[in-house]
């Protein structure tokens, strides 16, 4: 294939796991900036996602409905229940841990583990496909400046498919709704304001607790609509939390710990850079080079690269 | 503490450990271990051969262990409605090793000492069988692997680990080979995965490939946790003739639909490795493009025309239906390619065992070395996959290879090559090495 | 270091030199595992228990112990005793490197950033599957798993070796946190900004405790390797990590004794829960969470709590 093709198709590839990761990572920068604690099991509120979208189109196909209509219950249906496992998990769990930081994490740990093994208990070892609403293959044009001037080809190979690019509308839509929804909505504000100051906001007789079980749930809830939105492109398959939690850390960090600007750009940039690097380097050295790079902006960026130095 | 083994080296303080358990035994102090001594020297000749089985119940090898233990259930079932052996009924005790190799290690151990297996058994996944197999030795564990792997017959494992029930990788793509260049293309571009499985089929189809006069234009490697392909698959030549692909894990189902949505109508041949789709169903969507590809398959999946009545007779014995699903459930597709090792492999541990006359775990040696002595596995009832050579000094067996098409989503075998044209040079003499 | 210590931790090495004699051969197999696999999360508990740092990393200082050894005896035919301490040295070379690096962060960072260095770990073991042979890992040459004339192969053999390095990095464990450098830790672990107001150097102290720490979870690894025979890089994946916490915490972080109990604990609780579901690991996910909330001590730590106060 030609570089140029090439590399425009490895950025449309890198384009649907910048979407994926972007509302997935979102979620997990949400919970961290209001809540200030790490959930290690927010990988497994993806995967759940996933694994409930096809629950739910299997259900759905029972009763006989269409592929789209199907996968429309699943996107509406998942992420509440997620979110309410979620929620539910804050209240029991985090609640009486006082969200000490390091506690959580240990306690989340115990969570990722409870989820994958309920789900292999209840779904099975196995990588079951959602079917996609629709899924047609889009030829892409290619340009070039031969001897007969400009012209324009169809390069073998340079395609996608209307789900992938759907997916990447989707995702920006939803990423605009959740800004507007922080920073219009008087929930939004409620939100801030407990990120800003827990203790101030309780004087205030904003109800914490309520707040940290929605915000937990509605963090899951982003990871579970990713995992919706990547069903039908993979499989669901109870181990698929574990890669993509550590995707979404990376993201995390170089956007700057809860700050939901910083990580959109983040997943953008690694999303894009997961493929671009493949055209250049084999796989397993581009995630070397990648998880150390990480490390190292950790080590000596703390506040990431978009983010500001925090109080 | 069975005294099978004969230690060669010095144990640090052993003769004392032994001599201190026979003096508790006998004592009222050590009255806690007395069961379980007395039940291991007094084993009844009548009572049941154990046969440990290591299954994959979890992890990415779960399909695999599924079929795997309903394959040796039957094949158990068979042999024991035949009468058993040695006139003793066989049981089946199954653990699951996660298709981890620590776990794989504890579970032989298990086999050995807790539940007191005669021999082990099971297994695909090669780091499983190579982290497994040193502990096989050091119990002195007969271990009969179905793995695939070229881990036994390249030398690198011991005397008491075989591979009596199904071919190695290194077989399979020499008989392959002169196929790929013959029939469908002579530049070849490879997509394996990432690791050793997929290093076993990338050393050895280049070398197999030029010797039959084609050429690997290209090694793509995946690795095996990769979720989305497509950006891998502009590396293929244009020039690229035929693409060879084995992949295996949860991803198979995505690389396969992603193939077809990237070459769209104008693809090149395609040959794969069912490893790709074991347990996956041949209809299931986004694999239409499949059509008019060639596979290679351990054993037909689908029923054939003239599929013979003793192969009939397994596939009914383990529930398949006609495209190689459980008759249970025509979603759960089996993994055929394989699965017929354990079904012989058990054939062959009750040949081993009724011909070096094995009483107890004390005759566990004198059972390698009947398998050793073996050569020639006629087709049949014990051996539905066909007939087959094997090769006591590799502890590796050849058997014939099966090349089907994609016609009308089912696989029809369009090539048989018989053992014969599958064999190479000898890596190693197991039976040169001490017990 | 007082008497009351010294019997408790002596009686507990008297108490597996013992069980040598008297355990069923699979429990004295597991009995054999559970204290090499201790020793790692007793080099763990120094980091986590004693000094604060919650590391998710440790699974890498384990396997540079294990493949430290490993490679050295399978590709340079070097002798178990030598190629263990290459392994150990490795270890102590990587927790060296890690430490200077990761140390500069805290808390949530620290976690991540180990994390981090253990996921590039794992792959680089991975990327140079010529020399490692990837993840299907290899065999340690069966003649170079001896020490003299002791087949490190042969059970009894094994145990022994595995009790001696067991006490080994016990006593060690007691000794130092029975030292003032023992005490620093645990004012770091209290109260970081307070021991540094004291005057203590505590970036030279968290360093020095990591080092201690990695160096003793590649004792373990190294000692793994060459007492079971097989290198694989699933041992320094994220899983061993997140064991080296569950272990600790279950037997109680911060006590000497703490480490083994959990282990011994865990591992027959997985044991035993095989066979009754595949999802054994859920019994994983239960324990830590239930820990967290109603045991953060741990076993040893609440019987610190309540019977014994002045338990190390």
């Amino acid at each position: 294939m030609d570089f140029g093709p090439y590399l425009m198709l490895a950025m449309l590839e890198g384009a649907v796991l910048a979407a994926v990761l972007a509302l997935m990572a979102s979620g997990l920068s949400l919970v961290f900036g209001v809540m200030r604690v790490v959930n290690v099991a927010h990988g497994e509120f993806y995967m759940l996602g996933a694994v409930m979208a096809w629950v739910v189109t299997q259900f759905m196909a029972g009763l006989g409905g269409g592929a789209a209509v199907n996968f429309i219950a699943a996107a509406v249906l998942a992420p509440l229940i997620v979110g309410t496992i979620a929620a539910a998990a804050d209240i029991t769990i985090l609640k009486r841990l006082d969200y000490d930081p390091e506690r959580v994490i240990v306690a989340t740990i115990g969570v990722l583990y409870i989820i994958q093994q309920a789900s292999l208990m209840g779904y099975g070892p196995d990588a079951k496909p959602v079917i996609a609403p629709f899924n047609s293959r889009i030829a892409l044009p290619w340009f070039e400046f031969g001897e007969e001037g400009f012209q324009i080809y169809f390069p073998w190979g340079l395609s996608t498919t209307s789900y992938k690019l759907f997916v990447i509308v989707a995702a920006v839509v939803l990423l605009f709704a959740l800004r507007l929804f922080m920073t219009r909505s008087r929930a939004g504000l409620i939100m801030r304001a407990t990120q800003l100051d827990g203790e101030m906001a309780t004087a205030f007789g904003i109800p914490v607790e309520r707040v940290y079980a929605i915000v937990f749930g509605a963090g899951a809830a982003l990871a579970a609509l990713a995992g919706v939105l990547i069903v039908p492109i993979q499989q669901a398959h109870y181990l698929m939390g574990g890669d993509a939690l550590l995707l979404s850390f990376i993201v995390v960090i170089i956007g700057g710990l809860g700050s939901l600007a910083g990580t959109v750009v983040a997943a953008v940039i690694i999303g894009m850079s997961d493929g671009i690097i493949s055209v250049f380097f084999t796989p397993t050295l581009a995630k070397i080079i990648a998880t150390l790079a990480v490390a190292l902006v950790l080590v000596f960026r703390p506040q990431g690269l978009f983010g500001v130095k925090s109080r | 503490m069975t005294e099978t083994s004969s230690k060669t080296k010095t144990g640090l303080i052993s003769p004392t450990r032994r001599g201190a358990l026979k003096t508790l035994a006998a004592g009222a102090g050590a009255a806690a271990t007395m069961p379980l001594w007395a039940r291991y020297s007094s084993a009844q000749s009548s009572a049941p051969i154990k046969i440990g089985f290591g299954k994959h119940a979890t992890g990415i090898g779960a399909a695999y262990g599924r079929w795997y233990e309903r394959t040796s259930v039957a094949a158990l079932a068979k042999i024991n409605a035949e009468g058993g052996i040695n006139g003793r009924p066989v049981e089946l005790v199954t653990e699951d090793d996660g298709t981890d190799p620590r776990r794989a290690a504890e579970v032989l151990e298990k086999f050995a000492s807790q539940s007191e297996c005669d021999v082990a058994f099971g297994t695909l996944f090669s780091h499983v069988v190579v982290g497994a197999a040193p502990r096989a030795a050091e119990l002195k564990l007969p271990y009969f692997v179905v793995s695939e792997g070229h881990h036994v017959a390249s030398g690198m494992l011991n005397r008491w680990t075989l591979q009596p029930g199904i071919t190695d990788v290194k077989s399979q793509i020499s008989a392959m080979a002169p196929f790929l260049t013959d029939v469908l293309g002579k530049k070849v571009t490879m997509i394996f995965p990432d690791y050793a499985f997929g290093y076993d089929h990338r050393d050895n189809l280049a070398p197999a490939i030029e010797a039959a006069g084609g050429e690997v234009v290209a090694k793509i490697a995946i690795p095996p946790t990769e979720t989305s392909f497509t950006k891998y698959f502009p590396k293929i030549p244009r020039d690229t003739e035929v693409i060879y692909h084995v992949m295996i894990g949860p991803g198979v189902l995505t690389f396969v639909k992603e193939m077809g949505e990237f070459f769209g109508p104008s693809r090149p041949e395609l040959f794969g490795f069912i490893d790709s789709l074991e347990a996956t169903d041949l209809s299931s969507p986004g694999l239409e493009f499949l059509e008019g590809t060639y596979f290679w398959e351990g054993m037909p999946r689908y029923l054939q025309d003239d599929t013979p009545d003793y192969v009939k007779a397994y596939r009914d014995a383990v529930g398949l239906d006609a495209n190689g699903a459980s008759t249970a459930d025509a979603s759960d597709v089996s993994t055929s390619a394989h699965m017929f090792g354990c079904w012989e492999t058990l054939h062959i541990i009750k040949a081993g065992m009724e011909a070096s006359g094995y009483q107890s775990t004390a005759d566990r040696q004198k059972l390698i070395e009947a398998v050793e002595a073996m050569t020639m596995f006629e087709a049949g009832p014990d051996h539905p996959q066909g007939t087959k050579m094997f090769n006591g000094k590799t502890h590796q067996v050849f058997g014939p290879q099966y090349i089907s098409k994609v016609e009308g989503g089912k696989l029809s075998v369009v090539k048989t090559v018989p053992y014969e044209e599958t064999l190479y040079d000898d890596e190693v003499d197991y039976t040169s090495m001490s017990f | 270091m007082t008497r009351k210590d010294l019997i408790t931790h002596l009686g507990l090495i008297a108490v597996l030199f013992a069980l040598h004699f008297l355990l069923p051969t699979y429990h004295h197999g597991i009995f054999a595992r559970v204290m090499v696999l201790a020793v790692y999360a007793i080099g763990y508990n120094i980091a986590f228990g004693y000094t604060g740092l919650l590391s998710l990393g440790h699974a890498m200082f384990f396997g540079a112990g294990m493949y430290g050894m490993g490679l050295a005896a399978y590709h340079f035919a070097i002798p178990a005793l030598p190629a263990w301490l290459i392994g150990v040295g490795c270890a102590a070379l990587l927790s060296l490197v890690v430490g200077l690096l990761a140390l500069r962060t805290q808390d949530v960072s620290f976690m991540i950033v180990t994390l981090m260095f253990a996921q590039a770990a794992y792959l680089i073991i991975l990327y140079f599957s010529e020399f490692t042979r990837g993840d299907d890992g290899f065999v340690v040459p069966s003649d170079m798993r001896a020490i003299g004339p002791w087949d490190l192969s042969d059970e009894s053999t094994r145990y022994i070796v595995a009790l001696i390095l067991f006490s080994g990095a016990l006593m060690i464990s007691l000794w130092l946190v029975r030292q003032p450098f023992g005490r620093v830790l645990v004012a770091l672990r209290e109260n970081e900004e307070r021991a540094r107001l004291l005057g203590y150097d505590t970036g030279r102290r968290k360093l020095a405790s990591l080092v201690i720490s990695g160096t003793i979870s590649g004792a373990a690894g190294a000692a793994y390797a060459g007492l079971f025979g097989y290198v694989g890089a699933s041992f320094a994946g994220v899983q061993y990590s997140i064991f080296a916490l569950l272990w600790v915490l279950l037997g109680g972080a911060g006590t000497v004794l703490g480490p083994f109990i959990g282990t011994l604990f865990m591992f027959y609780l997985i044991d035993l829960a095989t066979e009754v579901t595949e999802a054994y690991m859920l019994i994983a996910g239960v324990a830590l969470v239930l820990l967290t909330l109603f045991a953060p001590q741990g076993i040893v730590g609440e019987i610190r709590r309540r019977l014994w106060k002045d338990l190390p």
